[in-house]
């Protein structure tokens, strides 16, 4: 019973993920007041060089093997059960990404500890470990308690700062071998689709106005068009609307899109699901249009508009060129 | 090619959801409950795949609120069977909870390919998909968009979606569980005509649940809404105005293209 | 000379007894072709489903006698057509009319017992000068037409296709069918009158004086020098020419347009006038929407024989002026193709298609581009002077496309949306009454308590941000004019209407069930709605549906209830609105039920000059958002301006004009964007009439 602090880091082509850092900054800090150890877990092929970066940790644990040279999620969650079998460790911290998603709740269900999802917030309170799950598109927010003495906790990206993970220090490194017989091959990796090089890459951009369901067809995307360009800026929009072609992938904001940081992001008729926040809530300015006042874009946002954007949008166009021109 | 759908309800977002005195639950006066969307998706493709590939589309989800109107709509859509599995589910049921009892139901269940939305807006004990592939020892994936037949139908392509517009492919070998993200077509249509005919001609079957309700093992201590602690400052009057203040304060911060310095 | 001349004719003057067996032979001939034609167009519409037509048929009959008499569809604005066809069917009926007397009178009567012949003496003469002068005008409205036709070129008279690409048909046949029609009528005439003249000047009887024309013919004979015998043989030939070619045209009749003559008295005798206004349900057994030919009503395979390609309905149509795949006439003209094809009763010049024989009618031969095209404005059945019903075939079409599945996505999700919420705008039931927030009185919740009024709002003045203000407009005038009011707050759903022109029609009964669920509770006298869609269905289509209807089920749109108002001096305008606007009749309102002066009442009690656009009242011109439309992806061509635009552009004609009222929410919508998009906006305000209401009061 190691009763640590485990983070899975989550790392691609040698790169690890910004969620893992965010991770390890949050585990130190509890493992702090648990009085415990921040251990880290990398699975990968050849990754030595990595334990470089996951200096916050007191323990890397390095599982490396051909069999994980790409991404594959059996592999990895079996790798991952055998290490928290063997290792029991008090806590495990988990991103809620894709690579995430594979792992957790199949975690929770081979070692039986149980899990908490979606979480943006967790505390120690009395020895116990409450965590904070945001549920309901972003609504509601539940607290729930960890219950037994183990517990596994997917987090959301952007819950905790980035830079709190990526700390300096000499974490005592292990190898930790898996059970090769256990993993079977049912699911095999064929290849890596990158987004097509559209015309614009959105996380390169400064301003841009991003479209959501609100703006009702395709027909109108021109409205907003001619919104962007009037204050020089691109398009990007949410799910909805690259799920319906009205606009290509590679202006898709969100979880499953481009993570933006633009000097402004002006949301028209986006009511902010929590998927489509993780990619733009760290924009510098955020200004957000809509007809609903419950949405929960105004959570992020620093400016809000109530109202209907099909009249004030082509007012703000008009003003933009007349100010642009003068 | 036998395909089941785990389908389940889940409160409707549209509506303004509100905390009930005990502060554990949301208040149920006023919600209303719909079809997880993404199940709606789920359902799609196993259509889609059938439609294409042959074969039958069974629809199965717990028997709770208001899930025989959308037992009936999947019907209408083109299933061939749905089952409700009935219990006490008055006060609602977790994610592992119902990957336990549909574990026990599905036993008895033929399928090639078991089809669930990727996750649903209540959660919050995890995803139903992973929980019961590990339970049924199926291979899984989630965040799949993009399912297609391959190696004579003993296995399946999947494209499962990540950030930056990452795709990764993978070969999945048949059974499996997918936790499907989107469709490759919007959702179809049921018209309501056929969705009563459907309540008129078909039967949904009913199996009982083998374990009774648990509680959970991470209790919850309460429940409130996200503080508007970093809320927007609104902008008000009519929209000459409010296009006015917005121009003012992009022109403020040096954003505007005539202003730029 | 003490013999007085009788006036009279001889019948076959001239003739050999083989060329009178010869006549004969070809009459029956004539006839036998006739009959075969017509019995085979009835073996068609035998094929058709059944349709509930064949009631009070007097009633109907007189109905259609009183149209076609008056002329009454025909003249509606296009006097021109009005008085040329009249002249060419005044002149035909009366030249029938002395054909018969004549058969009558020599094959029946003479062979009973020719005391009783009365073709001679006075009546004679009263016979010869009526037909000479029938006959002029009939040559007179011919040659009207053909001028019209193929000189002036009118737009309806334009066969172009907008639902098929150009090298994809090919119309020549209609063209010549057109032509032979004309000529051979002319050719009729002119003959007629020659042979006469020649007779005439053959045989020169004094009273023949009253065949004005004929004498007059006679006359030119002889100062052409044309000699007895010459006139004699030219008579005979004449003659026959003039026999062939109208027992010709009797055989031809069934075979070419000349069928309408028969076809439009049936067309006009069963037409529906609430066609349209009400739709059908679908009865237990009846098939769900139209998949195929065998599906349509008798009436509607009618419909298709009735069309005389007069484009009318093709030029009245918002969506065949927006460049959309749709004209009504051509939707017609396909179906009559088709049904030729399969049940017969083919006309001998017609369309060509080039590709495919399609069996399937909807979404095959008809694509579902077409039907989704309607906006259900009802011009074409308004503008149709032989009474076809466009409007609910298309709907049946649709009811078809919608159980296929085959929609516009946007349609589809607002189809999901209306299901579920109960709202085109898929927000929470309970948000439905929070316009009256704001209001500094209490709006009455008539679920619980009873009042005067049950006033029903409808989805878009109640969810829509920019139009609640408008709405809460009416609240005030209604409160200021002490209205005893209320409304349903979340029990309202949307009336159903556009649901169920869209073909969603177990949608449609679902709402109206939940609507009269919550209605049937609460006590009121009279219902009042801002929205034309609304008030349609509540008016036309809601009653049938209830069951127990022993309330009275009265219903007034607001512009009915405020004229009532201002008349009766509840609400009492305390300054002149000097105003010069124009006023946009909505559809649903003016052509479907209407209402037309009430909304004009309003104005003049206002002080406002109302200044009429050219099509104005049942002839209004849709905005475009009506059958769905507003909640469908734009399907006309690019570059092309929307219906909309094209009445702003109508509007802006008129010179300087204060304002563009509207009586319907949508239109408020449909109108502010377009001035916007045609960049009108500074010339022009859209105000819904309860702004103006409101501000004289």
């Amino acid at each position: 019973m190691s009763n640590e602090v485990l983070v899975v880091v989550e790392q691609c082509d040698g790169r690890i993920a910004d969620i893992s850092f965010a991770l390890l900054g949050k585990g130190k800090e509890l493992a702090t007041v648990l009085g415990t150890k921040l251990a880290a877990v990398v699975v990968g092929n050849e990754i030595r060089t990595l334990a470089g970066d996951l200096g916050i940790a007191d323990i890397v644990l390095l599982a490396q093997g051909a069999q994980f040279s790409h991404y594959c999620p059996e592999a990895l969650k079996h790798c991952v059960v055998e290490l928290v079998r063997g290792r029991s460790p008090r806590l495990v911290l988990i991103g809620n990404t894709a690579y995430g998603m594979d792992l957790a709740a199949g975690l929770s269900a081979e070692t039986n500890i149980p899990l908490l999802a979606y979480c943006r917030d967790f505390r120690v309170e009395e020895g116990q470990i409450i965590a904070v799950s945001e549920l309901y598109g972003g609504k509601i927010l539940v607290e729930s308690e960890a219950g037994g003495t183990q517990l596994v906790v997917s987090v959301l990206a952007g819950a905790f700062p980035v830079a709190a993970g990526r700390g300096a220090g000499t974490p005592q490194i292990e190898e930790f071998s898996p059970n090769p017989a256990a993993a079977e091959a049912r699911i095999k990796f064929k290849r890596l689709i990158q987004p097509e090089s559209g015309d614009v890459d959105i996380t390169k951009e400064a301003l841009l106005v991003s479209v959501g369901r609100g703006i009702g067809s395709k027909d109108n995307i021109p409205l907003v068009q001619e919104l962007a360009d009037a204050l020089g800026a691109q398009l990007s929009a949410s799910r909805p609307i690259v799920d319906n072609g009205w606009l290509p992938k590679s202006r898709q904001v969100g979880k499953s899109g481009m993570s933006v940081k633009p000097k402004v992001y002006l949301a028209v008729g986006i009511s902010g699901a929590p998927e489509h926040i993780e990619g733009m809530r760290d924009a510098e300015l955020i200004v957000a249009i809509n007809s609903d006042p419950t949405a929960p874009i105004f959570n992020v946002a620093h400016y809000g508009v109530i109202g209907d954007l099909f009249d004030i949008v082509p007012l703000i166009s008009e003003k933009a060129k007349a100010a642009g021109a003068s | 090619m036998e395909i089941v759908v785990a389908v389940k309800q889940v409160p409707d977002l549209v509506e303004e959801l509100e905390i009930d005195d005990s502060g554990k639950a949301l208040d149920r006066t006023f919600l209303k409950y719909r079809l997880n969307e993404f199940d709606e998706h789920a359902l799609e493709e196993a259509l889609l795949l059938k439609e294409k590939h042959g074969g039958k589309v069974t629809v199965i989800a717990l028997d709770t609120a208001e899930v025989e109107e959308t037992l009936y709509t999947c019907l209408a859509k083109g299933a061939d069977r749905a089952i409700k599995v009935t219990g006490n589910f008055d006060n609602g049921v977790d994610s592992r909870e119902a990957a336990n009892i549909l574990r026990e139901v599905l036993s008895s269940t033929p399928y090639d390919l078991i089809l669930t939305g990727v996750q649903a807006a209540d959660d919050r004990d995890g995803q139903l998909g992973p929980l019961l592939a590990s339970y049924l020892k199926l291979p899984h994936l989630s965040v799949v968009s993009g399912i297609e037949l391959a190696q004579g139908g003993r296995a399946l392509t999947a494209n499962q979606e990540h950030s930056g517009g990452i795709v990764a492919e993978f070969e999945v070998t048949l059974p499996a569980l997918l936790g499907v993200q989107a469709a490759r077509e919007t959702p179809r249509y049921a018209p309501v005509s056929k969705v009563r005919q459907m309540m008129k001609a078909t039967k949904i079957e009913e199996l009982a649940a083998a374990k009774s309700a648990l509680d959970s093992v991470t209790p919850i201590r309460r429940l409130s809404k996200p503080e508007s602690a970093g809320r927007a400052e609104m902008l008000e009057g009519d929209a000459e105005e409010i296009s006015s203040k917005l121009i003012a304060i992009l022109d403020q911060r040096g954003l505007l293209k005539g202003s730029i310095k | 000379m003490t013999e007085t001349l009788i006036p009279a004719r001889e019948v076959f003057r001239n003739f050999s007894g083989l060329m009178v067996v010869v006549f004969y032979g070809l009459s029956f001939l004539a006839l036998g072709i006739f009959t075969y034609g017509i019995w085979l167009r009835i073996a068609k519409y035998r094929k058709g489903r059944p349709a509930n037509r064949m009631t009070i048929l007097w009633s109907r009959l007189l109905r259609a006698g009183k149209t076609i008499g008056a002329h009454t569809t025909l003249k509606k604005r296009d006097s021109f057509a009005g008085a040329a066809h009249a002249l060419i069917f005044w002149g035909f009926v009366a030249l029938f009319i002395g054909t018969l007397i004549i058969m009558v009178d020599h094959d029946f009567l003479r062979s009973i017992s020719p005391q009783l012949q009365f073709w001679r003496g006075d009546f004679y003469l009263w016979y010869s000068l009526l037909l000479d002068l029938m006959g002029v005008g009939f040559l007179a409205g011919l040659m009207m037409m053909g001028v019209r036709r193929w000189r002036l070129k009118p737009k309806q008279l334009d066969y172009s296709r907008p639902d098929r690409k150009s090298g994809e048909y090919d119309r020549t046949g209609y063209v010549r069918d057109d032509q032979i029609f004309l000529w051979g009528l002319f050719c009729i005439g002119v003959s007629g009158f020659l042979l006469e003249g020649l007779r005439i000047a053959a045989d020169r009887p004094p009273y023949e004086v009253w065949s004005v024309v004929g004498w007059q013919i006679a006359n030119g004979a002889d100062l052409v020098g044309i000699t007895l015998e010459s006139a004699n043989r030219l008579h005979l030939w004449t003659w026959w020419i003039h026999g062939i070619l109208a027992l010709g045209f009797v055989a031809y009749i069934p075979f070419s347009k000349a069928v309408h003559m028969l076809v439009d008295v049936a067309n006009l005798m069963f037409h529906d006038t609430m066609a349209g206004k009400r739709l059908p349900a679908i009865p237990e057994g009846a098939p769900l929407g139209y998949q195929t030919l065998a599906d349509f009503t008798w009436k509607e395979l009618l419909d298709f024989d009735a069309c005389t390609k007069c484009g009318r309905c093709h030029v009245a149509c918002p969506a065949q002026a927006s460049g959309a795949p749709l004209s009504p006439r051509d939707l017609i003209l396909e179906l009559r193709e088709q049904a030729e094809k399969e049940f017969g009763g083919r006309s001998w010049l017609h369309e060509n298609a080039h590709g495919e024989v399609n069996r399937q009618v909807t979404g095959g031969v008809i694509p579902a581009d077409t039907l989704w095209a309607c906006s259900s404005c009802l011009a074409c059945v308004e503008a149709c002077p032989v009474g076809i019903e466009h409007v609910p075939m298309i709907v049946q079409m649709r009811r078809k496309l919608v159980d296929s599945g085959i929609l516009d996505a946007n349609l589809q999700g607002v189809l999901q949306k209306l299901g579920r919420y109960g709202n085109s705008f898929g927000q929470s039931e309970r948000q439905r009454g929070r316009w009256v927030q704001g209001l500094p009185f209490k709006v009455k919740d008539l679920r619980k308590e009873p009042a005067d009024v049950l006033w029903f709002v409808g989805d878009y003045a109640s969810y829509d941000p920019s139009l609640q203000e408008l709405t809460r407009a009416t609240a005030r005038v209604f409160y200021k004019a002490g209205l005893d009011f209320g409304i349903l707050y979340d029990g309202e759903r949307n009336a159903g209407n556009d649901v169920r022109r869209v073909g969603e029609e177990g949608l449609f009964e679902d709402l109206v069930n939940r609507n009269i669920a919550v209605l049937e509770k609460c006590q009121f006298q009279r219902l009042v709605t801002t929205d034309p869609h609304s008030y349609n269905t509540l008016k036309n289509e809601y009653p049938e549906l209830i069951a127990r209807n022993d309330r009275g089920w009265r219903i007034s749109h607001y512009t009915e209830l405020l004229a009532e108002l201002l008349e009766k001096g509840r609400l009492t305008p305390v300054r002149r609105l000097g105003y010069r606007v124009t006023y946009h009749d909505p559809c649903y309102l003016a052509r479907y039920n209407a209402v037309v002066d009430a909304p004009r009442r309003v104005l003049r009690a206002l002080g406002v000059e109302v200044c009429e656009m050219p099509r104005t009242g049942e002839n209004t011109f849709c905005c475009g958002a009506g059958g769905g439309r507003l909640w469908m992806s734009d399907s006309r061509r690019p570059g092309v301006a929307t219906p909309s635009e094209q009445r702003i552009a109508e509007a802006v004609e008129l010179g300087k004009i204060d304002a563009f009222v509207v009586a319907c929410p949508k239109d408020v919508t449909m109108y502010r964007d377009a001035v916007k998009t045609a960049g009108h906006d500074d010339h022009i305000v859209v105000k819904d009439i309860v702004e103006l209401v409101e501000e004289a009061i």
